[in-house]
Formats: structure tokens, C-alpha cells, sequence
């Protein structure tokens, strides 16, 4: 990529609206729709994310010179598990409630496609400062789609809304289901598709994927064999 | 102690990865296009998911404990996983070329799919031994692939619908989706 001369309030504010991860990109969709059946959930489980989206930019933006091209992926990886374990600590210790809610999907941010895209796509091109705005501004826009999730899923499916009851007149248990995560977020992709009006993605962004050329290897594929 | 098919049965139908743990959605909406695509993704999982587990579990119970350095296990797994799967590949390459040609494109993808590193850290809050912990990872596997499977079917049928402008491409993939979630449903509560 080249080094595009970028203001530093652009690689902030680009990850909230524009290129949110979640609602443009469609990158990191497991965490979006698994603990997003409460607002105060999606708040802790993106903010952990931001955490350490941020950290693991700026270790690997100080660490792009020495990490070998042909072994990156591996080197991220291990970069941003120390980081996962480092915040499962940090939640254990100090917020008990929200570690045992977020539970298994703590460690999974290791593997969250956020964090390696952006690692992968900015950190290891650009400078530590940039690379810090970078992950907050994604990070936070992470944590503004988990919000945005968990607020209509609780709102709809037990008619709280951070654990105060809205006295809704109906209640439908299905939203805080797996079945209705789907749904919402289906819905709160269309509508915001519907506000930017734009062309909705036709496509999973691939983006900022490093998997991306293979995913479309075998799309390609795929559509050059034919119907059998 | 759960009997072995309980396990079986329920990691692959009542706690299905995809549609009730939600683990493994991008490659679930990514490779469930065509059904050839889902049925090598499904077995790619499968292979992999079998065989991290039974790596993982000596690497816990032998090195990561007696050390007490179990606070190591999401960076130990996930080495594993990465190291484990570019060693399939170069192992398939070589040994069992029609099986590479079948797979081949798939393993990638799956070092950074969370339902491998779910399937082995899962085993370990559930203190599963190692036969439970492969049958587990096992019926995960063929619950990833049944639900990629199905779902390339929905989704073909999807693709043709005539949908509202808003809702085309992924907004209505994800809510064919939460169709067949519900459909899932119905297995719960089968073993409890």
C-alpha cells in the first residue's frame, strides 16, 4: 500500500462510520452475534476488543521491520493472544460479571478477523501512532455495532434495556435466541444499507481478510465448474 | 460422565456450532454458496477440528499443567492450530494428492476460523478426556458441515428470490439463516 498522506483525524473516524467492521466490512460476525443478547455485553465485549485491537496494532507497527514476510500471520497471531490473555486477566480480576458472560468468546477475539485484518492490512504498513488511531477508530465502531445489537436484541427479546425493565407491553423471547441474532442483524444490515443508500455488499467483505484470496479462489472456482 | 453418542449427538444437533454457538459464521456465510464448496469446507473442519483436539489435549494435560501455565492455553492452542494445519497441508501435498486436490484451498481458511480454536478450549472448560474430547470435536465438525450443507441449499433457492432492493445479498442470507437456526431449535433440550 502506498503510504497515502492521511490526516491522523481520518484513520480515527474511518473504523466508526465508514469502514465499520461490522456493518460495511462484515469482518468479526461471530462475537457480533453471539453475546449481544444484552446492551451492557456488547459494550464490555467491544471495548475488550478495542483493547486489544490497539495494543496488538502498536506492538506490530514496532514490530513490522523485524518480523519475517513469509512467517507474518503466525507472528500476529501469537502477538494478539498474549494481548486475549492479557484482558481475560485483566476482566477476571476486576470484572468477574462480565468475564462469566463473555466466557468462551473472550478468548476467541484471538481469532476475531478484526484484528488480523487490521494487522495485517494497516499495522504492518504504517506507523505506530496511525496504527494506535487506526485500531481505536475500528475498535470503537466495533463496539458501536455490538451496542447498537445488544440494545435491540435486549430491548426486543426481554424488554430491558441495560438491565432496567422498559414495562413493554410484549416481549419476544426469540431476539435473544440465536434465531433472532441473525434476524437483527440481518435487519440492522438492510437499514443501514437503506440510510447510506447505497448498493447493499453483494459479497461477505472480504476486505480486510487475509484470507481473502483464497476465499475467492475457491469462489472462482466454484463458478468456473459449472452446475453439476 | 456423559456417554460418548450423547456427546456426539449434541455437539453435532442440540449445541450446534454454527447456529446456536455462533462460531465459524464467516466461513458459514462465506463457502455455503455451492454445495461442493460446503461439503469441502465441512470435511476440512472436520479433519482439522479431530485433530486438534487430540494434539492439544497432551499438550495441556502434559506440558501446560504440571508447569501450571494454564492461563497459556489460548496462545499454546492457537501455535498448535496454525502449525497443525500448515503441516496437514504440506503432508496432503505430498502423501495423498487427490485428498490435497479435494481440500487443498479449504485449510487456510481454517486457522482463523474460531470454531477450531473454540472446539479445543471448550473440551478444556468441560474437562473432557481424550476420547470425549476427539468424539466432541468430531460431532462439532459434522455439525459444521450439516449446517453448511443444508444451508448452501436455503441459500441457492434465496439467491433467486426477488427480495426487496434493501434486503438483497447479505441482509437476506442472514435472515435465511435465522430460519434455519430456528429449525435448530427443535433438537434442544434432546439430552438435558
Amino acid at each position: 500500500m502506498s503510504e497515502k498522506k492521511t490526516t491522523n483525524t481520518y484513520e480515527l473516524v474511518k473504523g466508526i462510520i465508514k469502514e465499520n467492521p461490522v456493518f460495511v466490512t462484515m469482518l468479526g460476525m461471530c462475537p457480533t452475534l453471539a453475546v449481544t443478547t444484552m446492551a451492557s455485553n456488547g459494550i464490555g465485549m467491544g471495548l475488550a476488543t478495542t483493547f486489544v485491537l490497539v495494543c496488538s496494532n502498536l506492538a506490530i507497527s514496532l514490530l513490522k521491520n523485524i518480523i519475517p514476510k513469509a512467517v507474518r500471520l503466525p507472528c500476529f497471531i501469537v502477538v494478539i493472544a498474549s494481548f486475549v490473555t492479557l484482558i481475560e486477566f485483566l476482566l477476571k480480576g476486576y470484572i468477574p460479571a462480565l468475564y462469566d458472560s463473555l466466557g468462551l468468546f473472550l478468548s476467541l477475539i484471538t481469532v476475531n478477523c478484526i484484528i488480523l485484518g487490521r494487522a495485517e492490512a494497516f499495522a504492518s504498513k504504517n506507523n505506530p501512532w496511525k496504527s494506535v488511531l487506526d485500531g481505536l477508530g475500528s475498535g470503537l465502531g466495533f463496539t458501536l455495532a455490538l451496542f447498537l445489537m445488544g440494545s435491540v436484541r435486549e430491548i426486543l427479546g426481554s424488554g430491558q434495556w441495560f438491565g432496567i425493565d422498559l414495562h413493554l407491553p410484549v416481549t419476544m423471547t426469540v431476539f435473544v435466541m440465536p434465531a433472532g441474532g441473525f434476524f437483527a442483524l440481518g435487519v440492522i444490515i438492510a437499514v443501514v444499507n437503506k440510510l447510506a443508500k447505497k448498493a447493499p455488499p453483494k459479497e461477505l467483505g472480504c476486505a480486510g481478510c487475509p484470507n481473502a484470496s483464497r476465499c475467492q479462489t475457491i469462489n472462482k472456482k466454484n463458478e468456473e465448474g459449472g452446475n453439476d | 460422565m456423559r456417554s460418548l453418542l450423547v456427546i456426539l449427538l449434541s455437539a453435532m444437533l442440540v449445541d450446534n456450532f454454527v447456529l446456536s454457538k455462533f462460531m465459524g459464521i464467516c466461513a458459514f456465510l462465506g463457502v455455503s454458496k455451492k454445495l461442493d464448496s460446503a461439503v469441502g469446507m465441512g470435511a476440512a473442519v472436520t479433519f482439522v477440528m479431530a485433530c486438534a483436539a487430540l494434539a492439544t489435549y497432551p499438550i495441556y494435560t502434559l506440558i501446560l499443567i504440571p508447569l501450571g501455565l494454564e492461563y497459556l492455553k489460548t496462545v499454546a492452542f492457537i501455535l498448535v492450530i496454525a502449525l497443525f494445519v500448515q503441516i496437514v497441508e504440506m503432508f496432503l501435498k505430498k502423501a495423498v494428492p487427490p485428498l490435497y486436490k479435494a481440500l487443498g484451498v479449504y485449510l487456510p481458511l481454517i486457522t482463523t476460523n474460531c470454531a477450531v480454536l473454540g472446539v479445543t478450549i471448550l473440551n478444556i472448560d468441560n474437562s473432557y478426556n481424550l476420547g470425549q474430547s476427539v468424539v466432541n470435536a468430531v460431532g462439532a465438525g459434522l455439525g459444521f458441515s450439516l449446517a453448511l450443507i443444508i444451508f448452501s441449499g436455503v441459500r441457492q433457492r434465496v439467491n433467486a428470490a426477488d427480495t426487496p432492493a434493501m434486503f438483497k445479498g447479505v441482509p437476506a442470507t442472514l435472515i435465511a439463516a435465522s430460519i434455519v437456526s430456528v429449525s435448530f431449535m427443535g433438537f434442544s433440550g434432546m439430552f438435558s
